[in-house]
């Protein structure tokens, strides 16, 4: 190999390489530059010491702080859980209705139910429970399935006609679909539905046969049985759109809501929590 | 050799092809290999056809543009999610649908979340049930119908990439789009090979098996295969 050419200006040796008449210099990468890379060498290799990194034949070394993420999840949940421990085992240990009548469970279930709602039950009732068309209220006093803060517990836990064996469930007849009444006695039956809560004059045919189809679930007076999930009819709250069409519509063909079962999603804190939540947004009973 | 190598455009792509390959071979293969990455879980079933068909839809309308399916191991995401995703989860998944980008949430765990009213209401219109989303509408999902004549085509597609599909299975892909989707048929049958399979009219409009039938029954199924009441999580820390 030839003796390397020396840039006769700085005196440094150059690559050799020429183009065009120009020549470059082959200056030594600075020693603090070169340190940093082999320091980084050095702690690569490392790093696969201490932790998992090297596929074996049957599995792959572990590594010598035996580090895992969902180990560590674990750990931090299990850290969280012993930091709250002291309200979390009151929760475990209080039913709804303690929780509900204790100042300071109450207090902390409300925050702690603000958020399980938002994110788990907002989507339908909307925000603060205000509901909409074919998902209720719940910041009203008209339960279908009961206000009082078990029976919205249990609403919670098991669902409505969710696939949960203990969801509560309710099946209207479609009188029209199913032509258990011809289209004149839906037409009378609306108008007495309407009649009890004072939307339109009093229609005796339609009364018979609100007595007749009707009154076994939703009651005399329609105004309804919880046991049953039958709504109130008399008074102007309406889960599936109010007016004469929407329910006739109802009459022919009911459209059934459903809510998840929430006892498998939620652990049951939080179902205590958001139970509490829900009951305090207005119509708990 | 390296003047020549940098002299040579061919032969300096070679050497760049061979150097990144075999950085992503040493990444890659093991994983393929380890029978420890993917968990053994009980439950982790292939897709029924309509589900499959609703995944099709899932991957053409770029779903995943916005929602990731995997849950990572961290407390924000499992208590707003539920659990961690397992890789088991996503074995029969051709292609995967992890995704980093959330602009929407996660949907790993999606099913059994809503009611399929909401499903229909949602997909139809977001703002409809969550006035702050920012989702696109799919209306048409709910008037196109679905085609479904190929179902058995794209399971046997699966089968060659590795999906155990039966013959069985192949043979009946049609009519357990149908059972599926409209409750009608042998159900019991199409249940027997796709257990856990959520069954009957999803959209709201019983004449007509659309797309939005497909979509739905996908997503009411997402995260809910696997059994988890014999898991250890601890056998498989990693």
């Amino acid at each position: 190999m030839a003796e390397p050419e020396k840039d006769a200006l700085s005196g440094r040796e150059t690559t050799g390489h020429e183009w065009d008449g120009l020549k470059e210099l082959n200056t030594p990468l600075p020693r603090w530059w070169l340190w940093v890379l082999y320091a980084t060498i050095v702690w690569a290799v490392a790093y696969t010491v201490v932790y998992p990194a090297w596929p074996t034949l049957s599995g792959y070394t572990k590594g010598m702080i035996d580090y895992s993420s969902r180990g560590e999840l674990a750990k931090n949940l299990a850290a969280v859980k012993q930091s709250r421990s002291s309200w979390i085992n009151r929760f475990e240990e209080s039913s709804v209705s303690e929780i509900a009548a204790d100042n300071d469970l109450l207090t902390y279930a409300m925050a702690g139910g603000r958020a399980v709602f938002a994110e788990n039950c907002a989507p339908c009732h909307a925000a603060a429970g205000s509901g909409s068309v074919g998902y209720p209220s719940l910041a009203d006093d008209d339960w279908l399935w009961g206000g009082k803060v078990d029976d919205i517990y249990t609403s919670i836990r098991y669902g409505i006609r969710s696939d949960h064996d203990d969801a509560r469930v309710s099946d209207m007849p479609a009188f029209g679909a199913d032509e258990l009444l011809n289209a004149q006695q839906v037409a009378d039956v609306t108008a007495h539905v309407m009649s009890l809560s004072g939307g339109s004059a009093a229609n005796a045919a339609g009364a018979t046969v609100f007595e007749d189809e009707c009154a076994a679930c939703h009651g005399e007076d329609g105004t309804g049985n919880r046991e049953l999930g039958a709504p109130n009819l008399a008074d102007a709250i309406w889960l599936n759109g109010s007016g004469v069409d929407a329910v006739n519509a109802q009459v022919k063909n009911p459209k059934h809501g459903v809510m998840p079962a929430w006892v498998d999603r939620l652990d049951d804190v939080s179902v205590k929590q958001v139970s509490v939540y829900v009951h305090s947004l207005g119509g708990g009973q | 050799m390296q003047e020549k190598m940098e002299k040579n455009v061919i032969l300096l792509a070679i050497a760049t092809l061979i150097t990144i390959s075999i950085g992503g071979l040493v990444q890659l293969v093991p994983l393929y290999a380890l029978d420890s990455t993917i968990e053994e879980v009980e439950g982790m079933r292939p897709y029924s056809p309509l589900e499959l068909a609703g995944r099709n839809i899932y991957v053409r309308e770029g779903c995943y543009l916005c929602h990731s399916q995997m849950i990572r191991p961290f407390r924000d995401e499992i208590e707003r999610y539920g659990k961690y995703s397992l890789a088991a989860e996503s074995m029969y998944d051709h292609p995967f649908q992890w995704g980093s980008k959330r602009t929407g949430p996660d949907v790993a765990r999606v099913g059994g979340k809503y009611s399929n009213d909401w499903h229909t209401a949602h997909m139809i219109n977001p703002r409809s049930v969550v006035p702050e989303s920012i989702m696109p509408g799919y209306p048409f999902m709910a008037t196109t119908e679905l085609s479904y004549d190929d179902a058995a085509e794209h399971l046997k597609t699966l089968s060659i990439v590795g999906v155990p599909y039966t013959s069985e299975q192949v043979a009946s892909a049609v009519a357990d789009v149908k059972a599926q989707a409209t409750g009608e048929g042998d159900v019991d049958a199409m249940l027997a090979r796709y257990p856990k399979a959520a069954v009957g009219d999803f959209d709201g409009n019983p004449d007509k098996l659309t797309e939005l039938d497909a979509m739905i029954a996908y997503l009411q199924m997402l995260g809910r295969l696997v059994d988890y009441t014999n898991y250890k999580p601890e056998m498989d820390y990693r």
